[in-house]
């Protein structure tokens, strides 16, 4: 254990010793994944941001082996993706593995956000990371949105028409910058060709802000349900093995649901529509985004005029960003903070609601709904929780991790001794 | 994936050599679990890398077309005709009573590649061939009127000069192995399918 110890014994293997001189790729390893400390009461609910690197590496590796056979052509691009299905050895595994893979990473990682804003993970000193964590996010939307309308089916092409247009909300050069992105005067193949080229790229700007957030993460290390920083070293323990069996459990669980979707329900999460081939003179009944983008989506509609609205859709994801400066409390878990709890709960209701929303059509009672849950959106942020922050009477937060520990399982804190001993018997 | 590897890594527990140290230098419990999760999970990922290596072989409407029918009726004595199949060059020549006499006469243990003529062929009349070199893949001449043919009347490649006689069979130059024979059969007196 490095963190204790820090003349850490040498490698055994001459040609690890050998390489580790040289490039130290193996102490780097060992001080990050193996010895690396981690406060020993973790729950689940910090299996989600490996789940999340899980689910993007996935979706790299269908995402390249369905670009080995798809068409970025507006003549050929809907036959492709068929082709991908039905000739293709597997094409419709990968297809599928791909597809439902892009909610399960939105799934994990909006859990991961969420564990994030009930502990008090965006507090000081893990502010950057929290921003790094919300401009991931930020990235993802645009990457998903760019692969769903690579299958040029009839919501691919109409979802494209809609969000490239919001850019014509901008007064004066909307027009110009939309026929920009389009390269044309409508969305057609060189838009089709482009998006493409932008699917393929930003993933792997995903996995660039990723290497800075867990830079930003091994600098002060997880957050805790208790949100006491660790005091020692009997306040943690080593990465490996406790947490990597933790999270390779938490990877059996997510690939049960991923992989059940994929074989039973595989078009769960899809729109029929998106099986008819794109027709530019036809809109559908409904265009209705993927799930994970319906909340913004209900923000959107809820405001009757059409920059505003645009404002507000994007608003709503960067207000995230400036969360550890409305909330001023020095307590960061919610476990010690009964208001707050309350309004968390309220908020991911509050959540859900919009989401529902976005699904319904742009109708009464839908809209006024949505101006009502839109309105409740944006106060938890800019009302709520600097009040709450301001006013709230939270309770006794504990001395340490260990000694939290120890009443929960209802007995004295061991205090100095390695905390070894104990997970043995655990 | 990484926490596999690392596992592999940071083997080395303290608790570990002591827990090793109790049973005698036998293998520990963990050691025996560490193992076991490690190959469940080395036959996982080759099993999950399957249908991903599987997926760029051949897909099934690339198979649909690898059947080719040619009616053979039009080609006269001593003409020649190049058909695709499979993406590839198939060189058909109806061959003269001369040059299957040749073909047949031919010592083959004289041969780069020593195959006699009769193993060429369904009907000795025909003869059916992959039109690639075997040396580097490019498409010898011979099969147009005025194409030079080479020093063995039969076909002559033009990138490194690969001489191939009127069974096809090389002769002459750097090309190790005579022109490649395709799967095919007749289904009538006058037709073949490839493949
Ligand atoms: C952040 C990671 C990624 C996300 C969230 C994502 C998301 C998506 C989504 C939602 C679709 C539409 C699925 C459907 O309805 O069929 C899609 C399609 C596609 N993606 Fe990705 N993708 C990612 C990474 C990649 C990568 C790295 C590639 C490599 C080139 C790629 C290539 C493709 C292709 C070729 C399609 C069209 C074929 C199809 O729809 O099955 N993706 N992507
Ligand atoms: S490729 Fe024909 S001689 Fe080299």
């Amino acid at each position: 254990m490095t963190a204790h110890n820090p003349a850490s014994p040498p490698f055994r293997n001459p040609v690890i010793r050998w390489v580790d001189y040289r490039l130290p790729v193996f102490t780097f390893m060992r001080d990050h994944l193996g010895d690396y400390q981690t406060p020993k009461n973790l729950s689940y609910m910090w299996n989600f941001g490996s789940l999340a690197g899980i689910a993007l590496v996935v979706m790299i590796l269908t995402g390249i082996f369905l670009a080995m056979h798809y068409q970025p052509n507006v003549n050929g691009a809907f036959a492709s993706v068929e082709r991908i299905m039905r000739d293709v050895n597997y094409g419709w595994l990968i297809r599928y593995l791909h597809m439902n893979g892009a909610s399960m990473f939105f799934l994990v990682v909006y859990l991961h956000t969420f564990r994030g804003l009930y502990y008090g993970s965006y507090k000081a000193p893990r502010e950057v990371l929290w921003m790094l964590g919300v401009l991931i996010l930020f990235t993802m939307m645009p990457t998903a949105f760019l692969g769903y309308v690579l299958v040029w089916g009839q919501q691919s092409f109409w979802a494209a028409t809609v969000i490239t247009s919001m850019v014509t909300a901008v007064p004066f050069v909307g027009e110009p910058i939309v026929e920009w992105l389009w390269g044309g005067f409508a969305v057609d193949n060189p838009t089709l060709n482009r998006f493409f080229a932008l699917h393929y790229l930003m993933p792997f700007v995903i996995v660039g802000i990723i290497a800075i957030h867990l830079w930003a993460l091994h600098m002060h290390r997880s957050n805790n349900p208790t949100g006491v920083e660790p005091k020692g070293p009997e306040d943690t323990i080593a990465f490996h093995p406790y947490f990597t069996v933790k999270d390779l459990l938490g990877v059996a669980a997510f690939l049960i649901v991923y992989l059940g979707f994929v074989f039973f329900a595989p078009n769960f999460f899809t729109e029929p529509d998106n099986y008819i081939p794109a027709d530019p003179l036809v809109t559908p009944h409904q265009i209705v985004p993927e799930w994970y983008l319906l909340p913004f989506y209900t923000v959107l509609r809820a405001i009757p005029h059409k920059l505003t609205g645009v404002i507000a859709m994007v608003a709503a994801i960067a207000i995230l960003f400036l969360m550890p400066w409305l909330d001023r409390s020095p307590v960061k878990s919610a476990r010690f903070r009964p208001l707050y709890r309350m309004f968390f709960w309220i908020f991911l209701l509050d959540c859900l609601i919009l989401g529902y929303l976005g699904a319904q059509t742009a109708e009464e009672p839908y809209v006024t709904a949505g101006q009502i849950a839109t309105f409740y959106y944006f106060a938890h942020f800019l009302i709520i929780v600097p009040a709450v922050s301001r006013f709230e009477k939270t309770k006794p937060v504990p001395e340490s991790i260990s000694v939290d520990v120890a009443a929960r399982e209802g007995r004295r804190p061991r205090r100095g001794v390695g905390t070894k001993k104990k997970e043995e018997v655990a | 994936m990484v926490n596999v590897n690392s596992a592999t890594l940071a083997g080395a527990e303290p608790s570990d050599s002591r827990e090793r140290e109790k049973t005698g230098g036998e293998g520990t419990r963990r050691d025996f679990l560490l193992l076991a999760a490690t190959a469940v999970g080395a036959v996982g990922a080759g099993l999950a890398a399957w249908p991903f290596i599987s997926s760029m072989r051949p897909a099934a409407d690339t198979l649909a077309e690898a059947t080719l029918e040619v009616d053979l009726s039009p080609i006269e004595t001593g003409q020649a005709i190049t058909v695709v199949w499979r993406k590839k060059p198939v060189f058909i020549r109806h061959r003269t009573a001369d040059e299957i006499q040749k073909a047949e006469s031919q010592n083959v243990a004289e041969l780069r590649d020593p195959q006699p003529d009769s193993e060429r062929v369904k009907k000795p009349e025909w003869l059916v061939m992959i039109g690639i070199c075997t040396h580097l893949g490019c498409i010898p001449l011979g099969q147009q009127p005025n194409d030079p043919t080479g020093n063995y009347g039969g076909w002559f490649c033009p990138c490194h000069g690969s001489h191939y006689d009127e069974s096809g069979r090389i002769r002459q130059g750097p090309a190790p192995r005579n022109l490649a024979i395709p799967q095919y059969e007749f289904i009538d007196d006058t037709t073949i399918r490839l493949g």
